[in-house]
This record gives C-alpha cells, sequence and structure tokens, in this order.
C-alpha cells in the first residue's frame, strides 16, 4: 500500500539534499583551517624563495608578485590543495563508507530498497564539486596574502611592488584554468575514495588497507591528470 | 509465501547449505534454527540476495528472486522488513532518524505522519524517550529493539529476523516475541526468524526448520518438538540438563 506513493518524488530529494549539505559542511568548513594554513606558507615560501633567486639578477623585483599569483593560481592552490584533501577528505570517505559496508550499514539499505551506490556516493560527488573548487580560490587568495604578509614587513620587496607585479600580465584564461584543475581533481579525490570504501570487505585491516590505497591512488591520479590537463590547455 | 529451492551454498572448500528445500508460510512465524554456525545467517542473507548462493533459488510467491533485474529487486526489497544479527542502525542518524529513514526515503508523509508512525513503532517494541539518543548511547537489546522498529516501520510483507531476542532479558524477549507474532498474524506476513532461544521455539516456532551440518534435518512445529521421538531435535533443544529435567517432569505427569 505504501509502495503506490513511494517511488521517487520530492521526498527522496530531500533526504538526498540533507545527505549533501551535510557533506558540503563536512569537506567545506571542515576544512577550511587546514587548507588555509597550507596556503598562506606556500605563498610566503613561493616569494620568499623567488627574491632569493631573482636576486642579483637584472629582473624587476616587481615580477615577484607576477611569478607568485601565475604559480599559485595555475598549479599550485589547485594541486597542493586537493593532494592534502585527498588525505584527509579521501581518507574520510573511504574509511566511513567502508566502516558502513563492514557493519552491515549498505546491506541495510539495500533491503529497504535504496539504491546505496547512488545514495552514498551521489551527496558526497556534489558536496566535493562544488566546495573543493571553492576551497582552492580561497587558497589562491590566501597564497598571495601570504607571499605579500612574509616578504614585504621583512623587505625583501616593497608592496608597491608586489601589487604592481599582481597586476602584471593578467590573463583570467588561468583563472579558468585553476577551476577546471580544482573540478577535475575534486571529482578523483571523491569517487576514488567512495569506491575503494564501498567494496572493502573483510576486518579492520582491510580498512586501513582500503583508506591508504584511496589516498595513494587519488594522488597519483591527481598528479597525473595534472599533466595531462597542463598539456591539454596550455599548448 | 516464501519458498526455497535446492539452495546451495559454498564458501571457498567450506560447504555451509546443502540443498536446503522448504517454504515459508504466509500469516505464520516460520523460525530457522540450528547451533551458532549452522548456516542460520547465511540462508537468510540468500533470501533476500544479500548473500548469492551457490546454486538453487528462491520463490516469493511465484516471482523467481535471483530471476529479477536490479529495478525489480529493489521494489521487492521495499516490501522486506531486517533485523540484523548486529542491528546495523545507521551511528551517524538518531534512533528517531534511523526509524524515519525507509519513510524519509520513499514515503511523501507529512513530518507529523511520520513522527507519528515513528513513535508508535517505537511503543510497540516497548522504547519510548529515546528518539534523540544516538545508537552508541543505547544498549545492545535497545538497539536490537531500534533495529525491530526499524523493520517493521514500512509495514513489510516479509519480515526477516537475524536472532531478534539475542541479549535481551526473559521478560522483554517475550515481549518481542510476542510483538512478532502479532504482527505476522494481524498483516498476514511471511516472517522468518534466526534464533536459538528455545523460549521462542516453544512461544512462537509454528514452522520450525533445523539446520545441521549444512542440512535441514528437522522441519515441524512446537507442539511436535514435545512429540517428536526425532533425537536430533531432542538433542538441540533439550541440551541443557535443566530442560532435560524439566522435559522429563512434564511427561510424567
Ligand atoms: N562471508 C563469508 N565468508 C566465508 N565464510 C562465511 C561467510 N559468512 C559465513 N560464513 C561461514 O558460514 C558458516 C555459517 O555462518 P552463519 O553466520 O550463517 O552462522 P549462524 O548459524 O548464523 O551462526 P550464529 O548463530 O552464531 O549467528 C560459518 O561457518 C561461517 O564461518
Ligand atoms: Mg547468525
Amino acid at each position: 500500500m505504501l509502495l503506490g506513493q513511494s517511488l521517487g518524488g520530492p521526498r527522496k530529494l530531500n533526504i538526498y539534499f540533507r545527505e549533501t549539505i551535510r557533506h558540503m559542511m563536512d569537506i567545506g568548513i571542515g576544512s577550511v583551517i587546514i587548507v588555509a594554513l597550507i596556503a598562506f606558507f606556500i605563498g610566503a615560501v613561493t616569494a620568499v624563495q623567488f627574491s632569493y633567486q631573482l636576486g642579483g639578477t637584472l629582473i624587476p623585483r616587481y615580477y615577484i608578485g607576477y611569478i607568485v599569483r601565475d604559480m599559485t593560481i595555475i598549479e599550485l592552490a589547485p594541486t597542493i590543495t586537493c593532494l592534502v584533501l585527498a588525505g584527509k577528505v579521501g581518507s574520510n570517505i573511504a574509511s566511513e563508507i567502508g566502516g558502513m559496508r563492514q557493519k552491515e550499514h549498505i546491506d541495510a539499505m539495500e533491503i529497504m530498497g535504496v539504491n546505496t551506490a547512488s545514495f552514498l556516493i551521489l551527496p558526497r560527488v556534489i558536496a566535493g564539486l562544488t566546495m573543493i573548487p571553492l576551497l582552492v580560490f580561497m587558497a589562491a587568495i590566501i597564497s598571495i596574502f601570504g607571499a605579500f604578509v612574509a616578504s614585504v614587513p621583512i623587505g625583501l620587496f616593497s608592496a608597491d611592488e608586489f601589487i604592481k607585479g599582481l597586476g602584471m600580465f593578467y590573463d583570467p584564461y588561468n583563472v579558468f584554468m585553476m577551476f577546471v584543475k580544482s573540478v577535475v581533481f575534486a571529482f578523483i579525490l571523491i569517487t576514488i575514495p567512495a569506491y575503494q570504501g564501498y567494496n572493502v570487505r573483510g576486518g579492520s585491516i582491510e580498512l586501513g588497507n582500503a583508506s591508504t590505497a584511496a589516498v595513494v591512488f587519488s594522488n597519483v591520479f591527481i598528479l597525473l591528470s595534472d599533466y595531462f590537463i597542463a598539456l591539454l590547455l596550455t599548448t | 509465501m516464501i519458498r526455497v529451492e535446492k539452495i546451495y551454498k559454498q564458501f571457498g572448500d567450506l560447504e555451509v547449505l546443502k540443498d536446503i528445500n522448504v517454504e515459508f508460510e504466509r500469516g505464520k512465524t516460520n523460525l530457522i534454527i540450528g547451533r551458532s554456525g549452522a548456516g542460520k545467517t547465511v540462508l537468510l542473507k540468500i533470501l533476500i540476495g544479500l548473500i548469492i548462493p551457490t546454486s538453487g533459488t528462491v520463490f516469493y510467491d511465484d516471482t523467481d528472486f535471483y530471476k529479477l533485474n536490479k529495478k525489480q529487486i529493489r521494489k521487492l526489497r521495499m516490501e522486506v522488513g531486517m533485523l540484523f544479527q548486529a542491528s546495523a542502525l545507521f551511528d551517524s542518524y538518531t534512533v528517531e532518524e534511523n526509524i524515519r529513514f525507509p519513510l524519509d526515503m520513499f514515503t511523501n508523509f507529512t513530518p507529523a505522519e511520520k513522527s507519528n508512525r515513528v513513535n508508535s513503532c517505537l511503543e510497540k517494541v516497548n522504547l519510548e524517550g529515546v528518539n534523540n539518543r544516538y545508537p552508541s548511547e543505547i544498549s545492545g537489546g535497545m538497539q536490537k529493539r531500534v533495529g525491530i522498529a526499524r523493520a517493521i516501520v514500512m509495514h513489510p510483507q516479509y519480515l526477516f529476523c537475524d536472532e531478534p531476542n539475542s541479549g535481551l532479558d526473559p521478560k522483554t524477549s517475550i515481549l518481542i516475541d510476542q510483538l512478532i507474532r502479532d504482527i505476522t498474524r494481524e498483516n498476514n506476513i511471511t516472517t522468518i526468524i534466526n534464533t536459538h532461544d528455545m523460549n521462542s521455539v516453544m512461544e512462537i516456532g509454528e514452522n520450525i526448520i533445523l539446520l545441521q551440518d549444512g542440512h535441514l534435518v528437522w522441519q515441524g512445529s512446537s507442539g511436535d518438538v514435545l512429540s517428536t521421538d526425532s533425537g536430533i531435535i531432542q538433542n538441540f533443544i533439550f541440551a541443557s540438563p535443566f530442560l532435560q529435567r524439566l522435559k522429563k517432569l512434564a511427561l510424567e505427569k
């Protein structure tokens, strides 16, 4: 009797929506601090080291702003952020879904008639695809800020030089590239761990292995796709 | 009605079930009994496709379960409620959210209707005031009862319970047995229960099968248990010296 009104419908969307919001909170809010911290120091170190490398050359100082900006946007922000998130978010997803598999939660959903692959993976993918590009964007801005804070007060270059550099040769295409990378990396670092967790068998040793494999494979695939995206979008 | 036909199950070299043929009737409490490791859980999971048999099949009325496609399986499963041996409550959800989960997933009930349904199920399993607790915050026996509440919340046509009263005190245990029997009769559903609880066997065993060494070795009702002279069932049911003495006394009278 329940069956008539049971298939699909707005209620089901509702629970998918709730799950998506929950994972957006987990992935987004849960990663802000670590991503900000790493982004800040990457920016800081990049600026300091470039001013060291450029020291004694004829290249003007304000190039540092330009270099930091583009390195961050094109490469460091998306790649480093996503490698870190593969460790944090990826291992979390693998062990959460893997734990549900081992504790028969997935079986319990299956016998209710739930499409568990879709219910467990889809909300996480949507959450990842929305939150991770935002985190990457945030990382890029914080990196540039980090470069400024780490270098200007100690006199490596002046605020004016840095800001002048930041405004030079600006190409929105690079920002586009950053978002392409972050979407692709996000997809990788959500789906690979989800797959590893969903198919785990055995006990806690297998769960640990699945979590490790999830991180390692995500990292490898992020780096590989980084290379191919670079080839595809720049040549 | 669920009919099991020529079910074999092997895990590697281990033969767990050998040529199981049995019919579980609608409106009756069907019991699967057997020693620990006899294959009760495996058989129950085979019924609903959580474990795939090496050979043989399962019929739901006239539907061959193992000929269904994924979508048809999901549709059939919506009519099934199952209590897992370890309860399998979702630990990131509260008790209420656990029980409400199938309602959220598959119905268009209003929040008030859902909450009524949840509370009436909780009442049935004799649990109230735990709605907002998490599974990790309630005892094992309470988890079991929440598991039963979740299994019956959709008013299933088929109810599978894997050891519904292990870990419960005798009084609650009897209550749960009676609840399952009442639901079975009132809604005329097909109920299958795995148990080693001899109270349950005698209380609600309308159709009992005994598994031993992978074979179905005895079938009958709780009445038959007392009257039969089958050594197998005698050895199994009256394993404890206490029960043996009781039985002797009963027969003498
Ligand atoms: N996934 C599996 N892989 C390998 N062997 C398994 C698997 N599941 C169950 N078995 C084996 O099948 C046999 C029957 O297990 P089952 O869980 O059905 O026992 P049971 O009758 O439910 O016991 P209990 O009363 O202790 O719950 C056991 O020997 C067990 O080791
Ligand atoms: Mg069992």
